[in-house]
């Protein structure tokens, strides 16, 4: 077979990518459809900037999706002829070419970036969510209460923040640190927030109504801790909730960088809320401080935490690069986009494709994200 | 002004003395030093050969007394062997017993000796120091003034096509990482087989087989623009997306204020509106940003230095963790937090000096 | 400039449209305003908020931002029209012919420049004046608006002068070049009443002085009277009369004029036998205006197939000074017909005593200085509060910013605990359990309604769920759906539509999200209501319904009200006994007859004086008071009103600085808190009379 030109390379890449074009026209026809019963995800599509960051991140969420399906070869899979090879040359003894090249272990470059799509979507919003559970856990009691609990949170907040991130991780990300058992204590910390935020939550909503609080806060409570064995400790007899020692080591290190900062812009907006009337009118009728923390001031902070939700997903996705490019993320294996750029760069002035790849990729979702981002910011700041 | 100085530079010494009680403790794990008796030692040490080369060698007891000792404020150890010699965490460089010194940690100046690099670590960490200071005055020569210039020009007139154009170009920098950047600009300009290169060659405009060079090692001896501008360039972009945004934020927030419909409806000038009442109200936020972009700034060093193979601090660092080189890593990270938290405190005094609204009150 | 006669208007605005563009629709909003300003001559705007009183000023200026675009008419400023003049041309005239003065003082200063060089900005700019010259300029204009020691001034920055102060700067600052035409944009909203009354003196006097004209934008039409020579009352958009104030005032010939004075406490007004009577309905929303007169579905003269038939003109009004109203009808309606009374009520006996604060105190203590440093001080909110309230009864608390009436309500709510002293609540010793201790029946008997409507309501919540959520708190109904019924019955009392229980507060107006607050408040069968400036930030034709529900409630319930307000008009009309505070202390107490006729604390005596009341038959005794309200933080010693006090030099001695007043109690319990003599205190003159028709 013949080596494909690049226009011949940019269709077949079109046509693997099927499922999530699909996707995308019906993401997209449904939520302008609907657009003027959406509230802000619907406002999102009067903003071009919105508009195009949302379909950039579908693209990469819906590529995760059906990773499986847009493939061309196993991600793992070497074929030894095809070390380096440039992009577009056939396969001996198949009919599919190295759509974009092979790598120095001659492995498909195409489907290793489809399958580290997968990988980072995963991983990133993930550590997001607890890094937002932890900061919102923490920071609401520190804005709210203000006085020596804020001042002590602000403290230790500030001195996550004063190390430099590649520093944290050249500390925190290594086998030995493994070894002492670090990065599961810490897991057993960060992780616990979220059963405490949903059980609180919950609890102070219903508990005028003991029969259905318990209910909620006993199906939370048995639902997270389950999740909290097998998550922090791999204790989950069933076996649902694990996670690889590695990848724990990660995760916790990527949690353990975001928390502070979502501490820091949770603090700052419940101080500005706290003095609304609407608060006040909470207090006077006698509410729990949590109820109004999580009732009346948290629903009000959600723009503002929307938007920095979206920038953080964009920056965890660069901390992890940054892990794989430093040789400290997950497996050498892995298809994850850092670790690929990392391979990549050593011989990068002569086989360029096998960084620019995956270099390009990760550096789209973050626009993505970031353009995302700014579209909500615009439409959240027009009501 | 002067006890809000002092309360500040207590919690700034409480700071770096918990961090860097961490960072010791951190860097002087079990498994570390394990691995360092074995280095040092003989790889194929048993395991109680191990525990006693790890006590005979200071690195027993507990983890405060030892980072006492570090510090300089508990006295160094000494330990008498079987044949009479005493051996001791001060007595080093021809010093006896009876004449070295009673405390030697970084108060007195000592900071142990590197592993990897086989010298003092002072020496290491001042020379390694000396070429990113280069690295960074010339990413914040670059830096600096066109995100600045951006900001506001992008913020003056928000939704305008400048600000358009200048707002996409700023988001695009952001989510690039300087890995992922340099990277690019590598293949583009430094590359012999792709980017502008190879055509520029083959007209005959370069002479080299690069535009730029892809290493910045040369640097350290002399600085050109053509072994510098790409790691200048890799640190700078990521900076300027983010400085540049931050700038336009406080601008167009700014030009919303009521103070500025006053000058333009007292007859300023548009660029006298600009430059006399936005200009100074809508930099206050981006300089303490700018200031305390330094936890980060000195990741794209990491990671540039690592790219482009400049033998600098942020290089040193990586060689520190990779090697197990615990007592330079413990230097780095020192050093490292001590600027973050000095650029911090000049932020705070900036901000105070820069808004007269909290200076006198 | 040169060929304008100064007999012709300075200021002419002829049919002027301008609309709002967003990516939905175009908001038209100002329809066919005109109006003329002759030289030297006032004119007053009026209007409830949205009316678009603002836009025109902003039009004058055309500085109507992005959006903002002046569709038809001109404006013809000295004869030359602003619409179709450059930014150039326009630069020329704003600042120096035109000037403008805005509502925020703080806001609209540069808080990162001296006070002089923004000043000595204008004529260099306009003038190209040297420097120094338009500093001594400055330096003269800032003694002109009579601040002292303007040397210092000059060098200050914003922050550093308080609100009134700042007020004076701004004025100053639209002074420098002489301008032709003042725009001034709500100038004393953002200011408490006592040194409004300082500010409007001192625009009326520079006015005189540098025969300046004036367009005068405000909602309060007590203010307008007070500077004004004509006025144009705007509704939603358009002007609907126009013409001199007196005729405009005592001669009206628009309907929503009409209704307007009659929903706005005179004096004369009473709760019981002659209440208020609110204009119907709301205000049209920008894009849902009536075909028609806007008014019109509102409007009591309302005929189908007339008013709302086509657009309406303006129309002279015969006989009358440049006199013109919107009305198709103005010839038909008996405009002396007496206003349909609504429903007289008996004035319910005051009940048990429900509640009673003894020498109350509350002291917090604050870190002076921005980063902590220097000495804790302490500052005295409240000091030895003592009063009673009984059931049934509406006690008024009335005080400018500063005189901690807001703690008062704090510490009464059991958000604060008091320093020292004791708060009886019905049978109960409250003064030192926070909220979360008392039990859900105390919290629940006392609640509170909140001032700022925007803020009151949450706004992420709808509006049933935030009143469930009191009922399920204060543990009324055993089931949701019992709670449910109980949350639309609230509304039923509030007079909301049922509907309302799924909307979310930012569909509702003001006056709705105030009247949601109103039945939370309620929810567990409140028996003492604290209400915060309950209406403050309504417009005038809501405040009145707001209130009368309000009344109506406290009847029904047997409620006994502490009606928290700067206002004196509403404090007058509604209250049965009014409290008067001042940096802390109560200076006088007693019912409303009592307070509001001599004698008067001097403090007292002042705040009535400087209440703008909208009524020509008010003669009002001017006295106006030097200064601003000490700072809490670091109050004079003696008399706290010993600083501004007309009446110190009658005392004997050091005895106002140095010494605390005693409570003098007058005849009928009327208590007052002065150094002054009984005899002196007898001799005192009324403030206001109505002078006989």
């Amino acid at each position: 077979m013949e080596p494909l030109s690049w226009p011949m390379i940019f269709a077949k890449m079109v046509v693997q990518f099927w499922p999530v074009w699909a996707a995308l026209i019906v993401t997209v026809a449904l939520s302008l459809h609907f657009r003027r019963r959406l509230g802000l995800y619907g406002k999102l599509f009067d903003s071009t900037v919105g508009l195009l960051g949302f379909v950039i991140v579908m693209f990469w969420v819906f590529t995760a999706l059906f990773a499986d399906l847009i493939i061309t070869f196993d991600p793992i899979a070497q074929i030894s002829q095809m070390k380096n090879v440039s992009p577009g040359t056939p396969v001996p003894g198949s009919d599919q070419w190295y759509l974009l090249g092979g790598d120095h272990l001659a492995r498909d470059v195409f489907s290793r970036v489809v399958m580290g799509a997968r990988r980072v979507l995963t991983i990133a919003p993930a550590a997001t969510v607890i890094a937002f559970m932890v900061g919102i856990t923490l920071g609401l009691p520190a804005g709210y209460f203000g006085g020596k609990l804020d001042t002590g949170l602000s403290f230790i907040a500030n001195l996550v923040l004063a190390f430099p991130v590649i520093l944290l991780f050249y500390l925190l990300v290594t086998p030995e640190i493994r070894q002492t058992g670090v990065p599961v204590v810490l897991a057993a910390v960060l992780f616990l927030f979220p059963v405490i935020f949903v059980s609180v939550l919950l609890n102070s909503r219903y508990f005028t109504n003991p029969a259905r609080r318990n209910l909620y806060v006993g199906a939370a409570l048995a639902v997270g801790l389950w999740a909290y064995s097998g998550l922090a400790f791999n204790a989950d007899p069933t076996g649902i909730w694990s996670m690889d020692p590695n990848l724990l080591n990660v995760f916790v290190s990527v949690v353990f960088v975001n928390a502070p900062t979502v501490f820091r812009i949770v603090r700052g907006i419940v101080m500005d809320l706290k003095s609304r009337d609407y608060v006040a009118a909470g207090q006077t009728r006698g509410e729990g401080p949590w109820y109004i923390m999580l009732w009346e001031i948290l629903p009000n902070a959600r723009g503002p935490l929307i938007v920095d939700f979206c920038l953080r997903i964009g920056y965890t996705t660069i901390l992890l690069g940054t892990l794989g490019f430093f040789g400290l993320g997950v497996s050498p294996e892995s298809p994850d986009w850092g670790s690929t750029i990392d391979d990549g760069r050593k011989l990068l002035s002569i086989y360029p494709h096998p960084a620019v790849v995956p270099a390009l990729a990760l550096m789209s979702l973050v626009l993505g994200l970031n353009l995302l981002a700014d579209g909500l910011r615009e439409e959240s700041m027009r009501d | 002004m002067l006890p809000f100085l002092l309360r500040r530079v207590g919690v700034m010494v409480l700071t770096a003395l918990t961090l860097s009680f961490v960072v010791f403790c951190l860097t002087n794990l079990a498994p570390n030093l394990e691995k360092l008796a074995r280095t040092e030692g003989s790889v194929r040490m048993s395991d109680e050969a191990v525990l006693s080369w790890i006590e005979n060698n200071g690195h027993g007891g507990p983890m405060v007394m030892r980072y006492g000792q570090w510090l300089g404020v508990v006295p160094g150890w000494t330990r008498t062997d079987a044949q009479g010699v005493t051996r001791g965490r001060c007595i080093q460089g021809g010093l006896t017993a009876e004449t070295a010194p009673r405390y030697c940690g970084i108060l007195q100046g000592d900071w142990g000796t590197s592993t990897v690099f086989r010298e003092p670590v002072i020496k290491t960490i001042k020379d390694k120091l000396g070429a990113t200071g280069w690295l960074m005055l010339w990413v914040m020569l670059v830096m600096v003034p066109v995100s600045l210039i951006i900001g506001v020009l992008s913020g003056m007139r928000e939704g305008s096509r400048t600000d358009r154009v200048l707002s996409t170009f700023a988001i695009a920098t952001t989510a690039t990482p300087e890995y992922v950047s340099g990277v690019i600009l590598v293949v583009v300009f430094a590359s012999a087989t792709t980017g502008i290169s190879p055509i520029l060659a083959e007209w005959g405009w370069i002479s080299g087989r690069t535009l730029f060079l892809g290493t910045a090692t040369s640097a350290i001896d002399q600085i050109t623009f053509w072994n510098f501008a790409l790691p200048v360039m890799t640190i700078a972009l990521y900076g300027i997306g983010y400085i540049a945004r931050m700038t336009r934020a406080s601008m167009t927030e700014v030009m919303t204020q009521q103070y500025i419909r006053t000058a333009r409806l007292k007859g300023v000038a548009f660029h006298q509106v600009i430059l006399k009442h936005a200009l100074r109200n809508a930099l206050i936020a981006p300089f303490t940003v700018i200031m305390l972009q330094f936890p980060w700034l000195l990741n794209g060093v990491v990671i540039v230095e690592t790219l482009f193979n400049y033998k600098g601090f942020g290089w040193t660092l990586v060689q520190a963790a990779g090697n197990n080189d615990i007592q330079l890593l413990l230097a780095c990270s020192v050093v490292a937090v001590f600027v973050v938290l000095l650029t911090q405190l000049i932020s705070d005094i900036g901000y105070v000096f820069l808004n007269p609204r909290i200076r006198l009150s | 400039m040169t060929d304008w006669d100064p007999s012709k208007p300075i200021l002419e605005i002829e049919n002027l449209s301008i609309s709002f563009f967003t990516r939905l629709r175009e908001i038209p909003a100002v329809m066919d305003f005109s109006c003329t300003v002759m030289p030297g001559e006032a004119m007053g705007l009026v209007g409830e908020s949205g009316c678009g009183k603002s836009t025109v000023a902003l039009a004058v200026m055309r500085d109507l931002g992005k959006t903002g675009r002046i569709t038809g008419g001109a404006i013809k400023f000295k004869g030359r029209d602003l619409t179709t003049m450059t930014e150039e041309e326009l630069r020329h005239i704003r600042g120096s012919e035109i000037a403008m003065i805005y509502q925020e003082p703080m806001a609209s200063l540069n808080p990162a420049m001296r006070i002089g060089e923004q000043l000595a900005e204008v004529p260099i700019i306009h003038q190209n004046m040297p420097r120094a010259e338009a500093l001594a300029l400055a330096r003269q204009i800032i003694a002109d608006v009579r601040l002292p020691d303007p040397d210092r001034i000059l060098r200050a920055y914003p922050h550093q002068l308080s609100g009134g102060q700042q007020q004076r700067i701004v004025i100053a600052m639209a002074l420098m070049a002489k301008p032709a035409l003042l725009i001034l944009d709500e100038p004393t909203t953002a200011l408490d009443v006592t040194v409004e009354a300082g500010i409007v003196d001192l625009v009326k006097e520079l006015g005189a002085k540098y025969g300046t004209s004036m367009l005068f934008i405000s909602h309060n039409l007590g203010l307008i009277l007070d500077v004004c020579d004509r006025l144009c009352v705007m509704y939603s958009g358009e002007a609907v009369e126009t013409g001199n104030v007196r005729e405009v005032f005592d001669k009206m010939r628009h309907p929503y004029t009409q209704a307007l004075f009659r929903s706005i406490p005179l004096p004369g007004a009473d709760k019981n036998s002659s209440p208020l009577i609110a204009i119907p309905g709301n205000f049209p929303l920008p894009h849902e205006r009536p075909k028609g007169c806007n008014f019109g579905p509102r409007c009591d003269y309302f005929r189908d197939g007339l008013c709302n038939a086509r657009d309406i003109p303006m129309d002279a009004v015969t006989d009358h000074d440049r006199h013109a109203t919107r009305c198709l009808r103005w010839t038909e309606i008996d405009w002396n017909a007496p206003a349909k009374v609504g429903k007289i009520t008996e004035k319910l006996p005051p009940g048990r005593l429900v509640l009673k604060m003894e020498d109350l105190k509350k002291y917090y203590a604050v870190s002076s200085g921005a980063f902590g440093g220097g000495a804790a001080k302490v500052v005295k909110a409240n000091e030895s509060l003592t009063f009673e309230a009984h059931e049934n009864e509406t006690l008024a608390i009335v005080g400018e910013s500063g005189c901690g009436k807001s703690t008062f309500a704090k510490v009464l709510m059991g958000l604060e605990t008091a320093t020292s002293g004791s708060i009886m609540l019905f049978d109960e010793n409250v003064q030192d359990t926070p909220i979360q201790a008392r039990n859900t029946d105390t919290v629940s008997k006392l609640q509170m309604v909140f001032q700022n409507p925007f803020d009151t309501l949450n706004p992420s919540m709808t509006v049933g769920r935030q009143i469930i959520r009191a009922l399920e708190i204060f543990q009324k109904g055993n089931s949701d759906a019992e709670r449910e019924a109980m949350m639309l019955n609230l509304l039923d009392m509030v007079k909301l539509p049922r509907a309302f229980a799924e909307r979310m507060p930012r569909q509702l107006s003001g006056g709705q999200k105030q009247r949601v607050g109103i039945a939370r408040a309620f929810a567990g069968g409140a028996k003492v209501v604290v209400a915060d400036e309950p209406v403050s930030a309504l417009d005038v034709s809501v405040q009145a319904a707001v209130t009368d529900l309000l009344m109506d409630i406290q009847r029904e319930n047997h409620t006994t009200l502490l009606f928290i307000s700067h206002d004196l008009s509403i404090v007058r009309y509604l209250s049965d006994r009014v409290m008067v505070m001042y940096l802390g202390h109560v200076v006088e107490l007693g019912s409303t007859d009592q307070v509001f006729a001599p004698p008067y604390h001097p403090y007292t005596e002042a705040l009535l004086s400087a209440v703008p009341i909208a009524d020509t038959r008010v003669q009002k005794r001017r006295i106006v008071l030097e200064g601003d309200i000490p700072s809490a933080m670091n109050p004079p010693p003696g008399c706290p009103f010993q600083t501004r006090c007309r009446w110190k030099s009658q005392v004997p001695g050091q005895l106002c600085e140095t010494v605390l007043p005693p409570v003098q109690v007058l005849a009928g319990g009327h208590q007052i808190k002065c150094h002054l003599s009984a005899e002196q205190l007898a001799r005192m003159e009324p403030v206001i009379t109505i002078a006989a028709e």
